[in-house]
């Protein structure tokens, strides 16, 4: 039982970081991107490579996924956003349609259909090896998971909170005018931020492709819905609310596989996001601008 | 020391200035007056680097300011205070100030005018921690003008200042713009609806119809003008 919340924290603490990327983009550019997913998915990929290929060390894995999906998410947002400001909102949704489905078929070109794992002689040693914490056994990959997604989380609202970039980025989301009266360059401001959120996704990425060591083309679809469900629930624009509700969701599916079968874990899990948002259709901490890095 | 020659702005197929010429000179208030949808706010976004005039010159301290970004218009020297004030709602009034100061890197200089910002505006030292959007109207002015010149400008621009304040604020605001003017120097831009108040403490000024500047007058000479009296200030 308690192993089992363990297990779902974990899985949940991933959806959790990627909802939260969703969520700061959202929050200061007031755009959905649906290229999360695969941002995501590439995050897996570009761990995955370095992992597998030069170092089998899970910190430069982490390293090359932040790289590559912050330099990917200010691509995107610079062609997606950038570029189209002034047209309608669907053209930018539309242009980050376009970039998910070419990032799947360059996943697909390069590694192929199949699922790619990492062998096994790398992984043992994070997968097998565990700890024992009171009654609850934990492996060292669970945990590695567990703590790169809370420090990250944590890292995030220092940087929000106390940073002179966090609080020019929470500045512009609130009048973005404002902040080019000071100055601001409000068009690197979301870029940065495009790219930073990215940056979570790719992390996340890492996280759950190894956890689960599968590497697939496809793999941030379903991730990709989860997140922005997560996101909705969390209310769009709240961290905490972006972070509960991904923890929730997880917590929720690993006691359904339990309960109920493994093959239904994707539907249990959105009919429990469908029912949060009957009874609360602003989410957990619906409305206005992006919360949560101060009190407010 | 700014000198608009020939300005004219296009927004689309829209001739929003057509020709505007008007100067404020080192250490003046200069009042640029006008109705609704007359010019006054594009004047202020052809300034600023918000948009870019088709045709015409805009200098500041002998620097042409046309095409430069808003940022390099910041540097050059020149800080808005926006109409309705602008604040950073869920920042605090701190926050906000040092948003004011983002063009600088001197965290010395930025903690000395926190300091002098206190002694000039106390607002923003008794509810620094709180957020700005709490704050009430003719505070929130306040702090705006604070903020603004967290940038160390040469010239501010202040859009309608008066706008939403209590007849005792407006005064209040109005005293404390002839006092940094006097005390620090500064020269200051004034756009406002309220012509009155104004040219009360201008010592020229420009009236924009329709994107022209029909009358361009000393203030004194501005307030005994009977079209003026007749169209701005109120008096039949």
């Amino acid at each position: 039982m308690f192993e089992q919340l363990v297990n779902g924290l974990t899985q949940g603490s991933i959806y959790a970081l990627l909802a939260l990327g969703f969520t700061i983009i959202f929050g200061v550019l007031r755009m959905v991107t649906f290229a999360h997913g695969e941002v995501f998915m590439v995050g897996a990929y570009a761990g995955f490579v370095v992992f597998t290929h030069l170092q089998d060390n899970l910190v430069l894995a982490l390293i090359a996924a932040v790289v590559a999906t912050f330099l990917l998410g200010a691509l995107i947002e610079i062609v997606a956003f950038r570029r189209l400001r002034n047209a309608p909102h669907f053209s930018s949704l539309l242009v980050t349609i376009g970039f998910s489905v070419v990032l799947t078929q360059l996943a697909r070109l390069i590694f192929g259909a199949e699922v790619e794992s990492i062998p096994m002689r790398q992984i043992e040693g994070l997968a097998f090896s565990e700890i024992r914490i009171g009654e609850v056994y934990v492996s060292y990959l669970q945990l590695s998971v567990l703590m790169v997604a809370l420090l990250i989380m944590a890292a995030t609202f220092l940087f929000f909170r106390y940073s002179r970039l966090g609080t020019a980025i929470r500045a512009t989301a609130q009048d973005h005018e404002a902040a080019m009266a000071m100055g601001v360059d409000v068009n690197r401001i979301f870029t940065i931020t495009f790219a930073f959120g990215s940056m979570m996704g790719g992390i996340a990425g890492v996280l759950i492709g190894f956890y689960y060591n599968l590497f697939y083309p496809t793999m941030g679809v379903m991730l990709g819905l989860k997140a922005f469900s997560a996101a909705v629930i969390g209310g769009l624009a709240s961290m905490p609310g972006a972070i509960l509700a991904g923890l929730l969701i997880g917590v929720v599916e690993v006691f359904s596989v339990d309960f109920v079968n493994s093959n239904f874990r994707h539907l249990i899990a959105f009919v429990f996001m469908f029912a949060v948002l009957l009874i609360r259709p602003q989410g957990l901490f619906g409305g206005g601008q992006l919360k949560g890095a101060r009190g407010d | 020391m700014l000198e608009l020659n020939d300005v004219n702005t296009w927004y689309g197929s829209v001739h929003a200035l057509r020709g505007v010429s008007l100067s404020v000179g080192e250490g003046e208030i200069v009042a640029l007056l006008g109705g609704n949808a007359c010019g006054k706010s594009t004047t202020m976004k052809s300034i600023l680097g918000w948009v870019k005039p088709r045709s015409g010159d805009i200098v500041f301290r002998g620097e042409r300011l046309i095409g430069k970004r808003p940022s390099q218009i910041v540097d050059a020297g020149i800080a808005p205070v926006l109409e309705r004030r602008r604040m950073f709602p869920q920042l605090t009034v701190r926050e906000n100030l040092m948003m004011g100061a983002w063009r600088r890197r001197d965290s010395k200089g930025i903690a000395e005018d926190i300091a002098k910002m206190a002694e000039i505006f106390p607002v923003t030292a008794s509810r620094a921690g709180q957020a700005a959007g709490t704050l009430s109207g003719g505070e929130q002015q306040m702090v705006a003008m604070a903020r603004a010149l967290m940038a160390r400008p040469k010239l501010l621009i202040m859009d309608e200042p008066s706008m939403g304040l209590s007849p005792k604020y407006v005064r209040t605001i109005f005293d404390l713009i002839v006092n940094l003017n006097q005390s620090e120097g500064l020269s200051i831009l004034l756009v406002e609806q309220n012509a009155n108040v104004a040219l009360s403490i201008a010592s020229r000024g420009y009236v924009l119809q329709t994107g022209v500047v029909v009358i361009a007058d000393r203030a004194a000479a501005l307030l005994e003008n009977p079209l003026m009296q007749k169209a701005y200030l109120g008096i039949a």
